[in-house]
């Protein structure tokens, strides 16, 4: 175990942060060339929230996820080959080719699932924690979810179940002011605050700066002690921002899209989590430049043999078409 | 042999298959009570109360929820004491249940979850407490969808559905419930898929499936007084649906009647109507016919609603139309529907 505000655990934080923007990064460039067809949001830009949740939680906690899901995915450990077989339609992808990039799973390290539907692993996470509560277990179980599923009527019937159940759910907002392209002013009423909302119905809540990962770090760990020690569930609201497009690898901008401006994107991206820590990395001197760019290099090295690796894997056959629909 | 009846079936099959695993948990409204859903729950409750419990309205995310469950080994019941309250549950059952197998590849197992729906009918339930969604759900590749019809049919699918390892949705029409009938103690199962002969005839052949067993059998009753020879055919399972069974008795007889609880538009008779064409047209004598609830929302006033149902003595009137008997008067065959209120 490594002590939470020692040297290795930042270091551990950096790397999975660059673990995770390195990854999608390369992915986004690759999905240009049409070699991944199947449609993918990515990530970029909101990384601190994956990483910071899914370092402070147990290796044998749980996490769901949503649509924008390759940062869970590799942050609680996911594998990546798998994930690059599945966005590539093969047989060997997580989903083996059948669910795409919104439908990822990998068991074994704890990411049971990701869909497209708003909401509805957020339910599928409460009824999770239902069995590991009724099973008397000590998991926990992780719901990722965007902005605009507070606009589902599901979400707050989970809220409803989850309260009254006393489960073990830790609801995790991450609050990028976007739904497609819809900014939040047109779909909450003035002077919304999702945490008040939240803790009307038992819940208790925070917001906080989802892109200081250490913040997201250290504010998972009190949730989680506060959901041990009253055995009940915690909303999280974390801040943060989506670089790229809505669905796609481009910026907004280069395609002339005007729902956003540059001046808001370069702001946000002023507060890079990945630039954010390793600049109080390397000032704090627990990381050097050099040491800094082996590790960068080391990572994409992995990423870019297992995509390779990944590419190389067979096709499923025609005649598995049928396979496990029931 | 012993009877029990419909609901006393279904009781026996969720304590004896909740005694076999340990996995078996069931929720909805009221399923806690004394009374819990026409008392098929309480005795379960009586021998489980941790593993039955009532839950709060919301059908939406207790679909989602019971994903979340099974996902984690589980077996979740849950209990629609309206079928209707279904259409809330949607997206849970046939956009991540029904397809959670399949788009994560086996690799984030099985839900195996079983939903009983109560399918209301007569005594003014009117437009939105009287549908029975089987077609619509059957639609999807995914699920199974039974149809008991018998106190016999609802323990062992119950006990087979149970031991599923996808979703399953059962439909059971309230008409039946206090239906007596043979039951075998043992927890046995139906497999699905297996149509059940009810009774074998020459002349013409008649699919009724839950409640309209009861009218067919009604039907071909005074019939064969006229020396007329029906088959029926309760199909037991909409999916997977028998249609081997259907077409080898399509083929002997040369003739189909479809009837059915819900609407014929996109529905199970037409689901049938269409494969029977497909494979046994040249053995038709004459043309398919369709006898459904009528193509508009269920009415509340009586006369309106009596119009609205088929009965017996609509089947009974177009099997003699499709042999060409004409002056055959069925006006006294229909049962009087004893159902009280309040509900």
């Amino acid at each position: 175990m490594i002590a939470k505000n020692s040297s290795e655990n930042k270091l551990y934080l950096l790397e999975q942060l660059l673990r995770v923007r390195n990854a999608e990064t390369m992915l986004a460039e690759k999905y240009k060339l049409q070699i991944m067809k199947t449609p993918t949001h990515f990530g970029v830009g909101q990384e601190a929230v994956a990483v910071g949740v899914c370092a402070a939680i147990d290796k044998s906690d749980y996490v769901y996820s949503h649509h924008r899901s390759h940062n869970h995915y590799i942050a609680k450990g996911g594998d990546f080959y798998a994930l690059a077989a599945e966005l590539l339609g093969r047989e060997s992808g997580c989903s083996k080719g059948r669910g795409g990039s919104v439908h990822l799973t990998d068991f074994d390290a704890g990411f049971v699932a990701s869909t497209a539907i708003l909401g509805e692993t957020v339910a599928a996470a409460v009824g999770s924690a239902l069995s590991i509560s009724m099973d008397k277990k000590d998991n926990v179980v992780v719901s990722f979810f965007g902005d605009a599923t507070l606009e589902e009527g599901i979400f707050y019937e989970c809220l409803i179940f989850a309260s009254l159940k006393n489960l073990p759910v830790l609801f995790v907002c991450e609050n990028n002011g976007y739904a497609t392209e819809s900014p939040i002013e047109v779909r909450q009423p003035e002077g919304t605050s999702f945490c008040d909302r939240v803790n009307a119905f038992g819940v208790k809540s925070k917001k906080i700066d989802g892109n200081d990962v250490e913040k997201v770090f250290e504010e998972t760990n009190n949730a989680i002690q506060y959901m041990s020690e009253h055995k009940k569930p915690f909303f999280l609201e974390c801040t943060t921002y989506r670089w790229l497009e809505h669905v796609g690898p481009n910026y907004d901008h280069d395609l002339n899209r005007t729902y956003r401006t540059v001046a808001e994107l370069e702001k946000w991206k002023e507060k890079c989590p990945v630039k954010r820590l390793s600049e109080r990395l390397l000032h704090d001197k627990i990381i050097t430049d050099d040491e800094l760019n082996i590790l960068n290099n080391k990572i994409n090295e992995e990423l870019n043999s297992e995509f390779e690796r990944a590419q190389e894997s067979s096709w499923p056959s025609k005649d598995t078409l049928f396979e496990n629909t029931y | 042999m012993r009877k029990l009846k419909y609901k006393e079936a279904i009781s026996e099959a969720l304590v004896q298959s909740m005694i076999d695993d340990a996995s078996i948990y069931i929720t909805g409204h009221a399923v806690d009570y004394p009374s819990g859903i026409f008392g098929t729950t309480a005795e379960a409750h009586s021998k489980f109360p941790d593993r039955v419990f009532d839950c709060p309205s919301l059908e939406t995310a207790m679909a989602g929820i019971s994903v979340g469950a099974a996902a984690f080994g589980k077996r979740p019941v849950i209990v629609h004491p309206r079928a209707d309250f279904m259409f809330l549950a949607f997206d849970g059952l046939l956009n991540l249940a029904a397809k959670w197998k399949y788009m994560f590849g086996g690799n984030a197992g099985s839900v195996p979850i079983v939903i009983r729906a109560i399918v209301g009918r007569g005594w003014g339930q009117g437009a939105t407490h009287s549908q029975s969604l089987h077609a619509s759900l059957a639609h999807f590749p995914g699920v199974s969808v039974l149809m008991p019809s018998t106190p016999y049919d609802a323990k062992g699918l119950l006990a087979s559905a149970l031991k599923a390892n996808h979703p399953v949705i059962i439909f059971e029409h309230r008409s039946l419930f206090e239906l007596s009938g043979e039951v075998p103690i043992d927890n046995y199962v139906i497999p699905f898929g297996k149509a059940n002969v009810v009774r074998e005839g020459k002349d013409i052949t008649i699919v009724a499936p839950s409640a309209m067993l009861t009218e067919a059998v009604i039907a071909a009753d005074e019939l064969e007084k006229m020396d007329v020879d029906v088959e029926i055919i309760d199909p037991r399972t909409i999916r997977p649906l028998d249609m081997e069974t259907i077409i080898s008795s399509v083929k002997k007889t040369g003739r189909l009647i479809v009837t059915d609880t819900s609407w014929e538009f996109c529905g199970f008779s037409s689901e049938v109507a269409a494969t029977v064409a497909e494979y046994c047209l040249s053995d038709l004598k004459a043309p398919i016919k369709r006898i459904t609830i009528a193509d508009c929302p269920a009415p509340v006033s009586e006369p309106l609603e009596n119009a609205f149902y088929p009965k017996a003595s609509n089947l009974a009137e177009a099997v003699t139309e499709l042999l060409g008997i004409s002056n055959a008067s069925f006006i006294d065959l229909d049962k009087k529907d004893n159902f009280k209120g309040p509900y």
